[in-house]
């Protein structure tokens, strides 16, 4: 996509279709403008800052010059406890919100549920994965806090939450999670065909037989693609967290937050080293989705 | 249809004599159903109580205060809501215009013209994703505070960044709409067609293309809106007086219109999806995933 602009100059001798290259270019131009001026400038702002040394004041020579401090910075105890957080919290509730979401979409689409609760679970599923950030994580406070609804009950049964923990962020987070895992593997379970199933029981398949050697290998890149796409979900939220704790969380979102209102890191190419990780993240997050994606794609018609 | 004499014993052998012949396989078959959807069915209680039990703590939460509804006859009589709320649509309206504009005419030209070009196109329309809003606006802040554009200084710059940052957000959606959009309808024929009648690019675009791209586009709309709506990370550090900085404003200083706020937000997020389900019946979205957690 880059590599765009150079290519009207080499057909500069063909006239004729060189000019008709430059006209459909021009075509996508606004949009591709638009993405350069409000996505790839303000990421690469970061990119670059994230390779300078601003540690040093702008008078000494050595700033602005090429380094790794940046990188080797995301090691102290404090960031890297971050990172290390975030990703736990978002494997836990990928995973969970991901098995959970999957059992729910087959207990409506295969189960022999009423079909009314199919459609009931779609809408809710649509509600409930956008319900996210402030209000959702005041509905959990109300609930699950000091003084919510459910705390007395949850003190009864001998159990305690603390709303601040990760635990409780876990909880907020499975509330867009599986939701979104209904949503998404739901066309998938809708491709395991009948005949199928037929087809095996008729060769004497047991029930087992047929999810271990049909049903899962079909479901499996589906199923795979959209738990790291929870993941990714869950990683880069920083809302919903920042409500719930007050920002005393220490995932890498709230890190961010911190340095942004600027009540930490007085050295701005580590925050910017901060952000890149999680672009780093995030982008093979999203590849390994695509990937996935593509291959669960030849079993969907 | 169970309920008419002739499918009522056998529903499901309506369509085939055949079947109604053979009953047999139908009774064994329906015992091991019944038992399996007993486990089903406690699948689907705990996602009801998952989902539900929130939301009647909040509203239970709400309903402390005294007299009964005081919670919400405070938050509507409150003009910070209706204003936060405003601004918040009018932004989201406008985020739908932008996306829109640049959105069509470029997934239409890439269809028509540049079929190359699509892989590339929807790889930077996938780019948000990559990049989650707090990242975003950190780049935007430090891009625009500086010297040639300090768009981020003025109240004006500051609404444009974040119309514009909302634009990002939504291209994954209006893209993945609009192309699902464009690959039901003949858009080679449907261009030849109009200008052989005379019709410009511009009438093309506007009386042919958008016409036809209309369920796809509302239903991206709606999703946008939704997402727009509720947002907080960016709204917040861009100093916006919006509805999600608001939510967490009043969160903060109050004891029970907070609750009352969020199922106020809920209800609006509701309708938002209800919307898109009754009009995205046709065209099935494929992939919705929220970007404002």
């Amino acid at each position: 996509m880059t590599a765009a602009p150079t290519t009207p100059p080499r057909g500069a001798p063909a006239a004729r279709p060189g000019r008709r290259f430059s006209w459909a270019w021009l075509g996508v131009m606004p949009f591709l403008l638009f993405t350069l001026a409000f996505l790839v400038i303000p990421t690469l702002y970061l990119a670059v800052g994230s390779f300078e040394n601003l540690a040093v004041g702008p008078k000494d020579p050595a700033h602005g010059t090429f380094t790794l401090q940046n990188y080797q910075a995301l090691s102290q105890p404090n960031l890297a406890d971050s990172y290390f957080a975030s990703i736990e919290i978002s494997l836990v509730t990928a995973i969970g919100g991901g098995v959970f979401g999957f059992l729910l979409a087959y207990a409506v689409i295969m189960g022999g549920l009423p079909r009314f609760l199919r459609s009931a679970l779609m809408t809710f599923s649509g509600v409930a994965s956008n319900f996210a950030g402030v209000p959702l994580a005041l509905a959990f406070t109300f609930t699950l806090g000091a003084s919510g609804i459910l705390t007395p009950f949850i003190k009864a049964a001998g159990l305690s939450l603390n709303i601040y923990s990760k635990t409780a962020l876990e909880l907020a987070y499975l509330y867009f999670q599986f939701p979104l895992m209904v949503l998404i593997i739901a066309p998938a379970i809708d491709g395991l065909r009948k005949d199928w199933r037929e087809a095996s029981e008729n060769m004497g398949a047991s029930a087992f037989q047929y999810w271990r050697y049909v049903a899962l290998p079909i479901l499996l890149p589906s199923l795979l693609g959209t738990v790291i796409l929870l993941f990714g979900n869950a990683f880069g939220a920083q809302a919903t967290a920042f409500e719930l704790s007050g920002g005393a969380i220490n995932i890498v979102t709230m890190q961010i937050t911190r340095l942004l209102r600027g009540d930490a890191l007085n050295d701005p190419g580590i925050g910017y080293a901060l952000a890149m990780g999680m672009v780093a993240i995030m982008g093979i997050t999203i590849a390994a989705y695509a990937f996935l994606q593509r291959r669960a794609e030849r079993w969907q018609r | 249809m169970t309920g008419t004499p002739l499918g009522g014993r056998f529903p499901d052998a309506v369509d085939s004599v055949a079947s109604a012949v053979v009953p047999r396989p139908v009774v064994p078959a329906r015992r091991p159903r019944h038992l399996g959807s007993l486990v089903w069915w406690i699948v689907f209680a705990i996602g009801f109580l998952y989902f539900f039990l929130p939301l009647l703590g909040t509203f239970a939460f709400s309903m402390r205060s005294q007299p009964l509804f005081s919670a919400y006859a405070v938050v509507v009589d409150d003009p910070q809501f209706a204003e936060s709320l405003f601004y918040s649509f009018l932004v989201g309206i406008i985020t739908i215009v932008v996306s829109t504009i640049l959105i069509v005419p470029t997934a239409f030209w890439v269809r028509l013209r540049l079929p190359r070009l699509r892989p590339y196109i929807e790889f930077i329309t996938l780019l948000p994703f990559v990049i989650p809003p707090i990242i975003l606006v950190f780049g935007l802040l430090r891009s625009y505070s500086g010297d040639p554009f300090p768009l981020a200084g003025t109240d004006f710059g500051s609404n444009v960044l974040l119309v514009a940052a909302y634009v990002v957000l939504s291209f994954p959606y209006m893209y993945r709409a609009v192309d699902t959009g464009l690959r039901a309808i003949d858009v080679r024929s449907l261009t030849e067609a109009s200008q052989s009648l005379g019709a410009s690019w511009f009438t093309l675009l506007v009386r042919v293309i958008f016409p036809n791209l209309r369920v796809s586009l509302l239903s991206g709309a709606f999703l946008t809106l939704a997402i727009v709506v509720g947002e907080f990370t960016i709204a917040t550090f861009l100093a916006r007086p919006a509805f999600g900085p608001y939510i967490s404003l009043i969160g903060g200083n109050k004891a029970y219109e907070p609750a009352a706020v969020s199922l106020i937000s809920f209800g609006l997020t509701w309708i938002a999806m209800g919307l898109l389900g009754l009009i995205g019946r046709q065209s099935r979205q494929k992939i919705q995933i929220a970007g404002a957690h």
